[in-house]
């Protein structure tokens, strides 16, 4: 359900951002700008600071399963018992449901043990959702930044040498964005969850169950949203008199497309890669929900979802708190990569959406 | 401009070509397993596994393999699901493709008048601290996964404030057809109507207002400012207008994929029959035959979709018509 554009300036001149002077840009590099700007920029920076604060959060998931709330989050504990306000109760509670029927989880204690509750094997929620996090997390940012690699590669080979290479390259991204990005992934997806042996490159043996898995799917099927912007860009830089002064001087295709043209087509990748990870946190956790993402027992925010799924009327926590972790995740990325945007290109048009 | 439109539609023969190739490669000849073990679901009985394999006649070359199934899927239609057998796939497909029309019709009608409302507000009243709340909230729309709205939506509606007089009129989560009664169809997709359209809302407030802005300084807007036309003349019948061929092209595109299969999470949440059900219910038994149809119908959905917006672009804008 993603779709995802950029589109830089045709010809990217030193402009000034609002309450900015001359003088304050003048003589200075453009990442000198662009850091100067980014770090004036509050709002930015707010959200950078609680992005980062999810991220270490999240990593630091043992430290809260074994210090604090004293649980094993992937191993259930359908007998176990917890102490809450000094009293013995159990995790799963017998005919708790309203009508005196069925089995119950643990709803939250707010206490370090099952802080957020149970869910139905009566692991805890929130060591859960923090477990979840490392998992969305790595997924996301991996993934945004092998599919910005790839697609910077790629990009850089079919704009430099054109003819039948950027053609046929083009031809195969028109080819992926055709498809549905759920439907691709979904795709993809079962075929390997079919191939119970895993994915066999020869030398890289990848399990079915692996947090590579969704990670390159992920990747591959965002690559012709970041490709078709960086090759038109390189397609003009390439024309640039620099260039041809390069090509005078005998520089080799390698140096021209590193050392010339790279340069000057970055600063688009870095634009997009904050909104990348914003829509590849949302596709990880829509492809858990729909459990061919991450794998059980793992957890992901998008398989603890999905898991409280069955408990959204009885204990709604389950469900509620990781997404409140994705939109907090999702929003302060959004923020951020405006802010990006707005440092390093102030007139440039981004939009990214899942 | 006829050369054009043939021109883009002979494109479009090839791009759907390449989708059921490359769809038929995944599902067929991806190295590693057998795909009649594939084909016949989750464990199945070595009586399944080899009626499969006549079937699809597995023992033949690849190309017969493929035109095998082309025809079963658009010729004789008579593909059937391996997890049921009664379940003949492509009259599944167009039976559930009215139910996620439905759905996206008024996601889209809502998120439209919405999106434009917003993004007018926000130019309005840009300066003041309505603009950038609106963007906030536009912001958080476009951060939220749809799935998850739709759950705290039916948390709300279904459980919590059932009872109350702000939702009691909610109907069970389910679908009523249009033809057979339609206050009722109505009712049943209020919520998920809602649901869908909050990501487009926000995307397409905040597209449209930086087009507005963007626009704002433009030698015509200011020539129609200085002839004194009022503001809101200004806005609506120069600026607004303008800002519209961007936003039809986008809009014809998700359009087009949400139909196309893109509204699939929405339809689980809400138990709608639709398409993306149909997919999510192949999903959760392995059913490949129902995957690989469904996936097919929305690359050709969509593709079709892209091809007509080029077309309608072209119309409207001379300029990017190609000579």
């Amino acid at each position: 359900m993603a779709e995802f554009a950029y589109e830089p300036e045709p010809e990217p001149e030193a402009r000034l951002a609002p309450g900015e002077s001359a003088r304050e840009i003048s003589g200075r590099s453009p990442w000198r700008i662009a850091g100067r700007r980014l770090v004036r920029d509050r709002i930015a920076l707010a959200a950078l600071a609680l992005f980062l604060l999810i991220v270490v959060v999240s990593f630091l998931a043992p430290v809260y399963a074994n210090r604090i709330a004293h649980t094993d989050p992937f191993d259930s504990h359908i007998s176990a018992t917890t102490t809450v306000d000094g009293k013995e109760v159990d995790v799963i509670q017998q005919g708790g449901g309203e009508l005196g029927l069925g089995e119950v989880p643990i709803g939250p204690t707010w206490q370090a043990n099952y802080f957020l509750g149970a869910d139905n094997q009566g692991r805890d929620v929130a060591a859960r959702v923090l477990y979840g996090g490392r998992a969305s997390l790595a997924i996301g940012i991996g993934s945004a930044v092998i599919c910005c690699l790839i697609a910077l590669v790629l990009a850089l080979l079919a704009g430099f040498f054109r003819g039948w290479l950027d053609a046929t390259l083009s031809r195969v991204m028109d080819l992926i964005w055709a498809f549905p990005v759920y439907l691709l992934a979904i795709s993809i997806a079962t075929v390997l969850l079919t191939t119970p042996e895993g994915i066999n490159f020869g030398f890289v043996q990848i399990e079915a169950s692996s947090l590579w898995v969704p990670t390159l799917i992920i990747a591959l099927v965002y690559i012709p949203y970041v490709f078709r912007p960086v090759r038109g860009q390189v397609l003009s830089v390439r024309e640039k008199g620099y260039v041809d002064a390069s090509i005078s001087q005998g520089a080799s295709n390698l140096r021209l497309m590193f050392a010339e043209i790279l340069p000057n087509v970055i600063s688009t990748v870095i634009v997009m890669l904050p909104l990348m990870i914003a829509t590849t946190v949302l596709t990880e956790s829509a492809l858990s929900f729909l459990s061919i993402g991450v794998q059980p027992p793992q957890a992901s925010w998008g398989t603890v979802i999905e898991d409280g799924q069955g408990l959204l009327y009885t204990r709604p926590w389950v469900a509620i708190a990781p997404g409140i972790m994705i939109v907090l995740t999702v929003l302060s990325l959004n923020v951020l990569g405006d802010g990006v945007r707005d440092a390093l290109d102030p007139r440039a048009k981004v939009r990214v959406k899942e | 401009m006829l050369a054009f439109i043939i021109r883009r539609f002979a494109g479009l023969v090839v791009v759907l070509f390449s989708i059921t190739v490359i769809v038929f490669l995944l599902f067929f000849a991806t190295p590693g397993i057998d795909p009649s073990a594939r084909l016949a679901g989750r464990n199945p009985s070595p009586e399944t596994v080899a009626a499969v394999k006549h079937e699809f006649g597995l023992d033949r070359p690849l190309p017969v393999r493929y035109g095998l199934m082309m025809k079963r899927l658009f010729i004789s239609r008579d593909l059937v699901s391996y997890g049921n057998q009664a379940l003949k796939v492509v009259p599944a497909i167009t039976s559930a493709a009215p139910v996620t029309f439905s759905l996206v019709l008024g996601a889209a009608v809502l998120w439209v008048v919405m999106s434009i409302a917003m993004g007018l507000l926000a130019v309005t009243f840009k300066g003041t601290v309505v603009d950038p709340l609106l963007m906030i909230v536009a912001l958080i729309g476009i951060s939220m996964p749809v799935f998850w709205l739709g759950e705290v939506l039916n948390l709300i509606t279904q459980d919590r404030l059932h009872d109350t007089f702000l939702f009691s009129w909610v109907p069970p989560l389910g679908y009523t057809p249009f033809t057979e009664n339609p206050w009722q169809w109505f009712l049943h997709l209020i919520i998920p109507w809602i649901t869908l359209s909050v990501l487009y809302i926000g995307f397409y407030a905040r597209v449209l207002r930086a087009n507005l802005l963007d626009i704002q300084n433009e030698d015509y807007v200011r020539t129609a400012r200085a002839k004194g036309l009022p503001p809101r003349r200004v806005l609506l019948k120069h600026m607004l207008r303008n800002s519209m061929i961007t936003f039809v092209s986008l809009f014809g595109l998700d359009f087009g994929f949400l139909v196309g299969g893109g509204a699939l999470l929405t339809e689980v949440v809400f138990g709608l029959p639709g398409v993306g059900r149909l997919t999510f219910q192949a999903l959760q038994q392995l059913d490949l035959p129902v995957i690989m149809a469904t996936v097919i119908y929305g690359a050709f959905f969509i593709s079709i979709m892209s091809a007509l917006v080029d077309i309608v672009y072209a119309r409207l804008d001379p300029r990017i018509r190609p000579s």
